[in-house]
């Protein structure tokens, strides 16, 4: 049989420079070169069709080579629990996010109808007040990450040089979420809620120069009333939602391109050694 | 951290990431287990803390103390603190964007190349304090309860006005007598003499910020309230 032709690489990826998959050794073969031409069987074209969908889409857009490069890249030794904390966070606003999607299925963002609509997914939908606590203790979870999270990387000196641009995303994704949560808690449009809010604002109407317009602007006007409700809506589930995926990705961007950081008290010739765990 | 630190720092990690392991799957598998954590606390919070709404928002009466999200307690507090009302800015504006300022440019006055928390003392100390501060207030927020009477005794006729008083959320910011919360607004045992009935509806109508505006209150209990509070000296 002839040699086949080398596959084409229209993106021009350097394989030979992308870290390897962890496998142990017996996992490690090359797979089976696909069978392609007018000979082959039914049988044959379905066992490499897995194959040959990848390597289409991966001719197309050398998704496997980002892929290896991000998840096969490596961690410095002493990586440890306290590392997580990050992911945590992240976790915690895709759970706000998918709870999130199902309240918004059944939430009515008008005075008069927000409060029964939360009653209504409170004692009618099934697991209606479930979802509706994931997401009210869901925001109180995320926000204890993030605020260990930024304890962490303070303690370790990770927003020390090259990691200093990560530290300004992070505080703002950090403003960003507390954004959340004050326009969140208004949505049940219960007394609670509601004077909160009204005194919130009213906080920020007392600054210099901007307080004012921006009290006008969270409430739609100057009175707290209609407006104000489907703007703090508008505003908790597509403005700031957005922002954050956006940032995250961002942040989770440096997080692979600077690598993370080593815990401060390692040092090169521990690693070298091998050996002083911690 | 000058060139040759950078250079330096940068040496080194690069041979302490080398000596590290795949970020996958070591790194996920302990990311996805501290997930499968977070999960569970989410689940267990919601099935034994649940989602109880509180009665229905009512924009004509505050029988509700205002109460923000905990994690906002710490901002509110600051408020208690800082009374003066020519310096509410300060504290409602000025701290927390001062904080924030000094937060955003920590990586720009701190360069240090310096890693280990034991050999930054001033910063452990300062990140401390801050907890301590942060969680004090908090507390403090947590605890400052959401009181609704008010003990002091008064003629028949003021009874309904110190009713409409303790239910309208008054309490939440102002002391009266013994009730209430000292701060943010001022001690209200002896308004009357300060302020004359018409400047107390004034300010009920029109208030500095952040005491919200009483103007839809229904005008009986307006009036009742108002003869109330006019007459504590
Ligand atoms: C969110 C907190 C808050 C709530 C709730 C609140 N106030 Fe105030 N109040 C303040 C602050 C802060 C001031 C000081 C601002 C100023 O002097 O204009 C103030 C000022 C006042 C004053 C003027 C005092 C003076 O010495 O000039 C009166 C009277 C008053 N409030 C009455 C009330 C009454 C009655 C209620 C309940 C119906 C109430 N407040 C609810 C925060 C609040
Ligand atoms: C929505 C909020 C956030 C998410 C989802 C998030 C996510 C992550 C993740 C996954 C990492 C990888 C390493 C790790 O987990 O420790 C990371 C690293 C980092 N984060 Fe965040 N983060 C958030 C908020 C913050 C905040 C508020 C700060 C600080 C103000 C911050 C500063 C940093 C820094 C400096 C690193 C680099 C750490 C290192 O290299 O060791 N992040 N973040």
């Amino acid at each position: 049989m002839p040699s086949k032709p080398k596959l084409p690489n229209p993106l021009n990826i350097k394989t030979s420079k992308l870290p390897k998959p962890p496998l142990p050794p017996a996992l490690k073969r090359t797979p089976k070169p696909v069978e392609t031409g007018d000979d082959v069987t039914l049988g044959q074209a379905a066992a490499g069709g897995g194959t040959s969908v990848v390597a289409w889409i991966d001719e197309r857009t050398a998704g496997s080579g980002f892929l290896r490069g991000f998840m096969f890249r490596k961690v410095p030794k002493g990586t440890n629990w306290w590392y997580t904390l990050g992911s945590a966070t992240m976790f915690a606003f895709v759970s706000q996010a998918v709870t999130g999607i199902f309240l918004a299925m059944f939430y009515d963002p008008n005075p008069t109808q927000a409060y029964e609509s939360m009653r209504h997914v409170n004692n009618e939908v099934f697991l209606g007040e479930f979802v509706h606590g994931m997401h009210k203790w869901g925001a109180t979870v995320m926000t204890v990450l993030l605020f260990v999270h930024m304890a962490r990387t303070f303690v370790f000196g990770a927003y020390k040089y090259p990691r200093e641009l990560n530290w300004v995303v992070g505080v703002i994704l950090l403003m960003m979420t507390m954004v959340m949560g004050f326009t969140g808690y208004l949505l049940p449009f219960d007394q609670r809620s509601f004077w909160a809010t009204v005194v919130g604002v009213n906080l920020n109407g007392t600054g210099p120069i901007v307080g004012p317009y921006l009290a006008d602007f969270l409430r739609g006007g100057s009175e707290f009333g209609a407006t104000t409700l489907s703007r703090f809506y508008a505003v908790h589930m597509m403005l700031v939602p957005g922002i954050i995926g956006a940032l995250i990705g961002a942040h989770l961007y440096l997080v692979a391109k600077l690598g993370t950081s080593a815990p401060p008290w390692m040092k090169p010739k521990d690693v070298a050694g091998d050996e002083k765990q911690i | 951290m000058d060139a040759r630190q950078k250079e330096k720092y940068l040496r080194e990690y690069s041979a302490m990431k080398a000596a590290g392991k795949p970020f996958f799957p070591y790194a996920v598998g302990k990311d996805g287990l501290m997930a499968c954590i977070v999960m569970i606390v989410i689940i267990l919070m919601s099935l034994f803390l649940g989602a109880e709404l509180g009665p229905k928002a009512d924009p004509t009466t505050t029988s509700y103390v205002p109460r923000p999200e905990w994690y906002f307690f710490f901002l509110f507090e600051v408020l208690r603190v800082i009374k003066p009302p020519d310096l509410v800015f300060v504290a409602t504006l000025g701290i927390p964007n001062i904080a924030l300022g000094l937060l955003v440019l920590l990586p720009f006055y701190d360069r240090g190349p310096e890693r280990r928390p034991e050999r930054r003392p001033v910063a452990m100390i300062a990140m401390l304090l801050t907890i301590v501060a942060m969680t004090y207030l908090t507390l403090l927020g947590a605890f400052a309860g959401s009181p609704i009477t008010i003990d002091e005794e008064v003629p028949a006729k003021y009874q309904y006005g110190k009713e409409v008083a303790a239910n309208s959320g008054c309490l939440g910011c102002h002391k009266f007598g013994e009730n209430g919360n000292d701060g943010p607004g001022p001690n209200l045992s002896e308004i009357g003499a300060r302020l004359p009935k018409q400047a107390i509806e004034r300010t009920l109508d029109n208030p500095t910020p952040p005491m919200p505006s009483f103007k839809s209150m229904p005008p009986e209990q307006k009036k009742a309230l108002v003869e109330f509070l006019g007459q504590l000296r």
